[in-house]
């Protein structure tokens, strides 16, 4: 199977729905004639034009809310956050009127858009930009929010996400967009609220989501080479909605859990999946469940400092040793 | 400028009468504008009475005064147009032609409500009408309104998109930022400001900078812009029919400021509602800047209807107001498995993607 990027899946994502469908458009700061800031939308402006490919000025609560508009009336835009980060400026139109218009219209309307971008820390940029808002966005019933952790994923969850007849927010990262992962030829679909064992295991069940997930395999290795514990990683893919079903499968075979996270821990979404766990399958648990966040406080700039304030393998290899 | 503030400065009735717009009105419509003003009006008195005996929740904000602004620019309406306003929103769905029966239940959070009961006073939808709310957050709706114009372009369909607002919504960024695509994109939408001069408690002057209205902001975006006096239902009509023919035949918006005015306070829960201004100033409104007044009179003066004609149609309305409040307070309230319908239309819908994964969390 050829290897493909994430951000080249995503890429590739877009131009198939824009063929298949005349209603998506995709819109946001640089995605036209710049190629998109960081490349997702290269080469979409000059095969397919002005029409379904459009740069908008720096207006994200302008342009959002004309996204959300639109999608009342039938079109399908995929608004592009240049960083998820900048979404804070279009809080009430995505929380407000992205969220709730269905619900406050008794289930007369419905808005078809997919807000993207990449929602991460660890590119030294400091805290405004480095967001991770996938737990607040999990937290208003009327989006849905899913974070890839692969190419593979990328492309389903997008292709996905574009058909879905309610908003959702696709989280992507930025330390992913150059990496390269086996991405099939022909076409497919990842449904959202399918959760994806990257690695099967015994002994631990390690459940992350985006990024989290690679350093969740990268210590899973260590702790098999090094400690002979079978880790298994379980990657949500999406958060809202959300695989309980694999979750609880998992932990009851493993009866451990580590959940590593780079939302902040507060109320982070690893805080809902431990209050599921505990909820549902408490008697299945041989030992506290354990978390790894993004360490609370804002994110740091300085680059050497960063690295460490994300969840790292080590931090992983630690909480499972203390469980194991 | 025409302002409603001043009593001395008298509209020329002739003027906008003879607008081509207005030409062209039958006695029948016109009596319609008059029904549609008074429905409004009655509708919202009775939905005054049964707020005031605690029947209702949350707030009623009131349109009372105002009529004229929703039923003449309503009134111009074609298929492809579409309307969407904020949370004083009674009188754009009554003149859409919504029931007064699913817009009184909805007042009382009943699953007869044209929102089911999900949304209350503030957010009344009628999609079918292309009515698009009904918005409780000031200037939250104006974004809303420019995507309506821009999928009307992207459509190629020849329609306008009436964003309605406040004067307290023209200092939100939103707003702001939607007259800069408005503009850049030639979208055809049009801006109506109602400028009521009050912002909840705080004047026009304590809130607002400005050269000589709130209308010509749109001046720096590079947009025409007018403003109406709101009390002259004919002044309403021809300078909505220009902007809407700006946005049908050259897909370019406008932002036209209506003065008008609201007797109650900002909502019925408004304490200071008669603090803020003076009684008297109320008063005027009431005697000499009345919408249904003094379209009442401008009909009897151009004898197209006689003073007991009305009273007859009236009396009509108050029936169907009262007649909404009882089929209202009839009306059960939403089964509570229902607070689980109507957020995701794929968990509606029942399709594969709605029953995959778990969408709602806790009991």
């Amino acid at each position: 199977m050829p290897l493909t990027t994430y951000r080249k899946a995503i890429n590739d994502a877009l131009a198939e729905e824009i063929i298949r469908d005349e209603n998506v458009v995709i819109m946001g700061e640089e995605v036209a004639q710049y190629n998109g800031a960081y490349k997702v939308t290269e080469g979409l402006w000059k095969r397919f034009g002005d029409k379904r490919v459009v740069d908008t000025p720096i207006s994200e609560s302008g342009f959002i809310g004309m996204g959300i508009g639109a999608s009342m009336l039938g079109i399908r835009p995929v608004m592009e956050l240049m960083f998820w980060s900048f979404a804070y400026v279009a809080w009430d139109q995505i929380i407000n009127n992205a969220g709730q218009v269905r619900y406050m219209s008794g289930g007369l309307i419905n808005c078809p858009i997919v807000i993207r971008g990449p929602a991460n820390g660890g590119t030294n940029v400091g805290a405004t930009h480095s967001h991770t808002p996938e737990n607040f966005i999990a937290n208003t019933p009327g989006l849905k929010v899913v974070c890839p952790a692969t190419a593979y994923d990328a492309k389903g969850l997008m292709k996905t996400a574009i058909r879905d007849n309610d908003p959702v927010c696709v989280m992507e990262n930025t330390l992913l967009y150059g990496e390269s992962w086996e991405v099939p030829d022909e076409e497919y679909l990842i449904p959202l609220g399918v959760a994806d064992i990257k690695r099967s295991g015994t002994d631990i069940s390690l459940i992350a989501h985006g990024r989290a997930v690679i350093t969740a395999l990268k210590a899973a290795e260590i702790l098999f080479t090094e400690h002979g514990i079978n880790a298994e990683v379980v990657d949500l893919r999406s958060i809202r909605p959300l695989d309980e079903e694999a979750i609880l499968r998992s932990v009851s075979k493993t009866h451990r859990a580590v959940l590593i996270d780079e939302n902040k821990p507060f109320c982070g979404v690893s805080a809902q999946i431990a209050a599921t766990i505990q909820e549902q399958i408490f008697d299945e648990l041989d030992a506290p469940v354990q978390r790894v966040c993004s360490l609370d406080a804002p994110a740091i700039y300085s680059p050497e400092i960063e690295r460490i304030q994300l969840p790292t393998p080590d931090r992983v290899i630690e909480k499972a040793l203390l469980i194991c | 400028m025409t302002s409603a503030t001043d009593d001395d400065v008298a509209v020329d009735p002739a003027d906008f009468a003879q607008a081509p717009v207005n030409a062209i009105l039958t006695p029948q419509q016109k009596i319609h504008f008059l029904k549609e003003m008074l429905r409004i009006r009655r509708f919202e008195q009775t939905a005054l009475k049964y707020y005031n005996q605690g029947l209702m929740g949350g707030f009623l904000h009131l349109y009372i005064g105002q009529e004229s602004v929703a039923v003449g620019t309503i009134s111009l309406m074609g298929k492809n147009d579409h309307v969407i306003t904020a949370y004083r929103d009674h009188g754009h769905a009554i003149a859409v032609g919504m029931g007064m029966n699913e817009c009184m239940a909805e007042l009382f959070g009943k699953a007869t409500g044209c929102s089911r009961g999900k949304g209350g006073s503030m957010h009344y939808f009628a999609p079918d009408k292309n009515y698009w709310g009904g918005h409780g957050i000031v200037g939250g709706q104006t974004p809303l309104g420019l995507g309506l114009a821009y999928a009307l372009k992207y459509q190629n369909k020849k329609g306008a998109a009436l964003c309605f607002m406040g004067d307290g919504a023209v200092n939100q960024g939103a707003y702001h930022e939607s007259l800069n695509l408005a503009a850049l994109w030639k979208l055809p939408v049009v801006y109506i400001i109602e400028n009521n001069k009050y912002s909840m408690g705080t004047t026009l002057e304590r809130s607002s900078a400005m050269r000589n209205c709130l209308a010509e902001r749109a001046d720096g975006y590079g947009i025409v812009w007018d403003i109406a006096n709101g009390e002259d239902l004919y002044e309403v009509r021809a300078k909505t029919d220009t902007a809407m023919r700006r946005a049908h035949e050259h897909s370019l918006p406008t932002v036209l400021e209506i003065d008008t005015y609201r007797y109650y306070g900002h909502s019925v829960a408004d304490a200071n509602a008669k603090k803020y201004r003076a009684p008297e100033e109320i008063d005027r409104y009431k005697i000499h800047h009345d919408p249904i007044r003094l379209w009442r009179k401008r009909l009897i003066d151009e004898g197209v209807i006689n003073e007991e004609k009305i009273e007859a149609i009236d009396d009509k309305i108050k029936e169907e107001a009262a007649f909404a409040a009882q089929f209202a307070i009839d009306s059960p309230v939403p089964a509570p498995a229902s607070i689980f319908e109507d957020v995701y239309w794929e968990v509606d819908n029942q399709t594969d993607a709605g029953m995959t994964g778990r969408h709602f969390f806790g009991d």
